[in-house]
């Protein structure tokens, strides 16, 4: 029996004002954990508006977020920033690494800010998570001294620090060349691999084409669902 | 909170110009607040000090508050009196002596009598209205510092010139007498008497020393035509500040009108007031400019890390949290600042009382004086840290409060 991670209902966000839009358009999806899916759609479709809402950064007009099945529409702000922390990790296209801060201290902000653990314990667990990307002798550089590979690569270390359920990532590979868009990709996919949930929203069809399952996502609704496992379809999870 | 601190410390740290702007900015404020309270509470307190010493603290008099009842008024409910002199009243205060001996019995100081009218001083071609208060040498050092105002003379020199009167520096120049020299007196009732002046004194209030003069009971109960009579007692208090309590006890117990100091010189009190208030307006806004810079500078921090900001809240870091690190900064820039600033305010304070003035009050040249007081210190830094405090919350409150998709989306 596999675990729902994360199940989307009937999502719909909208802008109101004088620039009405409808961002996402009542989208129904249910990830698994351990599943590593991939967001695909043509610019402008609303990917980026519905992984702000999987990942609990913005609120829904309509519909429900259920993170390990607990729903989310009723948190306040605070309590959203508390889910954030703990059981989701976010990477960008931009890094947005703090500039003045090493690696390290980056890696460490969310760990220091949820203040579960031990300066020495966290400073282990920062350093692992960087050794495990590859950044070890990098550790205690600041971002301006670091590549754009690497600068992202710490800050998908950022994103696992506090062990997330959920990992969401837009366009983490949209800034970088080959070799580091395939490294970082190995890396999402070992994540996955080790039981914690991936959703990328990517551009690329051949790193698309790597994950468990694709969803196309066009002017904010969902027009196909292709996977590899079509034993995860959404349409039988949604049953 | 540590992190907060780092990260508020990363921030001002690398900013040191602006910091230091920021923090000179706070200085200065606080210096020159604490500059102005300890000279205008050292030159009110100075004002003050010589008022008490100069005047009675509490004045008893042989009257009542209010007009007393007429007996016809006693008698038939609703009758209109005017023009009519209070019946059987006897100027002066009845049994002083025993009325002065149950006064020591319990008032924290002395009493002596007096015997107050008014009269014109008549000199060369000069006519002035001044007061007369007769008084008893002996007792009169127990409750006024004329003895130690005198310029020419002593008080028991009153005793040894015919009609001895002592008058201020202040009327003796005006009419141009020295000591030795004879001057007129008329009283009230047309009584003449011709008095020897016997010794000056400057009291340092110009309106006391220009209008009031001394000289023993005897001629003064002889201007006002009442032989024996004493109108007024006047009390000093150890401790002046009780003298509006003492003041009222003392009318409770005597019927007698007691005026204390604060009552008499209600309008120089209240024109205080006024003062202070203005003078604390200004150093509020002092306090409140000076917090500009700190303003300036968190609002540009604030600018600056927008993104910063985006990706902390995003993480989820509290929107109360990421605000407290640019409070954190103010109150960095405030406290250094602050310390700066009592230092300023300590050494200005220092190089003004180094500085003489002349006082017209008293004609003479003195270092002005200055109040040194811990109190300022505490809180004229209290007001300017919740100055920047609030310098840092406003734009601190606008940068946080942005969504951080606005700024994400901005970004990407
Ligand atoms: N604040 C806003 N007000 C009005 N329209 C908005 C706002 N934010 C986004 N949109 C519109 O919503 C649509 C979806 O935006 P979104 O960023 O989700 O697209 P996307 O699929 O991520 O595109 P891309 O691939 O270019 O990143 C776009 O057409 C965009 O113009
Ligand atoms: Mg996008």
């Amino acid at each position: 029996m596999t675990e729902v991670a994360l199940q989307a209902v009937e999502l719909v966000r909208r802008i109101e004002g004088d620039v009405a839009h409808t961002l996402v358009n009542g989208i129904d999806l249910a990830v698994n954990r351990g599943e590593f899916v991939a967001i695909t759609g043509p610019s402008g479709s609303g990917k980026s508006s519905l992984l702000y809402l999987l990942g609990l950064l913005d609120a829904p007009s309509e519909g429900e977020v259920m993170i390990c099945g607990q729903p989310t529409s009723k948190l306040s702000e605070s309590e959203r920033a508390d889910v954030r922390l703990t059981k989701c990790g976010f990477v960008f296209q931009f890094h947005f690494l703090l500039p003045e801060f090493t690696s390290l201290d980056n890696v460490l902000l969310p760990m220091r800010a949820a203040g579960k653990m031990g300066e020495a314990e966290m400073h282990e667990r920062g350093l692992a998570l960087l050794g495990s990307l590859g950044l070890a002798e990098h550790a205690n550089k600041r971002p301006n001294q670091l590549s754009g590979g690497q600068r992202q690569r710490v800050a998908i270390a950022r994103a696992l620090a506090n062990r997330p359920e959920i990992i969401v990532a837009d366009e983490p590979t949209g800034a970088l060349d080959t070799k580091s868009t395939e490294q970082v990709f190995s890396i999402l996919r070992d994540i996955a691999d080790n039981g914690q949930t991936v959703i990328v929203v990517t551009h690329d069809p051949a790193l698309a084409a790597r994950a468990d399952r694709r969803i196309h996502i066009v002017d904010g609704k969902v027009a196909e669902i292709t996977g590899r496992d079509e034993g995860r379809r959404v349409c039988e999870m949604a049953n | 909170m540590k992190l907060l601190f780092n990260i508020a410390w990363t921030h001002v740290s690398t900013r040191v110009r602006q910091t230091l702007v920021g923090m000179a900015g706070v200085a200065m404020g606080v210096g020159f607040t604490i500059m102005m309270a300890g000279l205008m509470q050292g030159s009110q307190l100075d004002f003050l000090r010589q008022l008490v010493d100069t005047m009675p603290h509490i004045t008893i008099e042989d009257e009542r508050r209010s007009v007393p009842t007429q007996p016809a008024e006693q008698e038939y409910g609703a009758v209109q009196m005017s023009d009519i002199a209070n019946v059987g009243k006897r100027p002066g205060i009845k049994y002083p002596e025993t009325v002065m001996s149950s006064l020591r019995s319990w008032i924290p100081g002395d009493v002596a009598p007096s015997a107050k009218t008014t009269a014109i001083v008549n000199h060369g071609g000069a006519r002035i209205g001044i007061t007369l208060t007769g008084i008893d040498p002996r007792r009169e050092v127990q409750v006024s510092k004329l003895a130690s105002q005198m310029r020419e003379g002593k008080i028991d020199d009153l005793s040894r010139a015919p009609n001895g009167i002592i008058m201020g520096e202040a009327l003796a120049e005006k009419i141009g007498v020295k000591s030795g020299d004879t001057v007129l007196l008329i009283g009230g009732q047309g009584i003449q008497l011709n008095s020897t002046v016997s010794g000056l004194y400057r009291s340092g209030l110009k309106r006391v020393d220009e209008s009031h003069i001394y000289s023993l009971m005897g001629p003064a109960q002889v201007m006002m035509g009442q032989n024996g009579v004493v109108n007024q007692l006047r009390l000093r208090l150890n401790d002046p500040m009780l003298a509006q309590k003492v003041a009222a006890q003392v009318e409770a117990q005597t019927g007698y009108k007691s005026v204390s100091w604060q009552e008499a010189n209600a309008d120089l009190l209240s024109s205080f007031t006024v003062r202070d208030f203005i003078v604390l307006t200004v150093m509020g806004a002092m306090l409140l400019t000076s917090s500009f810079a700190t303003y300036n500078i968190i609002s540009t921090i604030t600018h600056e890390k927008r993104q910063d900001i985006a990706i902390m809240k995003s993480l989820g870091m509290r929107e109360y949290a990421v605000r407290r690190i640019f409070i954190i900064e103010a109150a960095i820039i405030g406290l250094v600042g602050i310390l700066f600033g009592w230092v300023l305010g300590y050494l200005l304070c220092y190089g003004w009382s180094m500085i003489t003035i002349f006082n017209p009050l008293t004609g003479t040249t003195v270092p002005l004086s200055i109040y040194y007081s811990a109190m300022h210190y505490v809180v004229v830094g209290g007001i300017s840290l919740l100055c920047c405090a609030g310098a840092a919350y406003f734009p601190a409150r606008k940068a946080t409060c942005v969504h951080p998709v606005e700024i994400i989306r901005g970004a990407s």
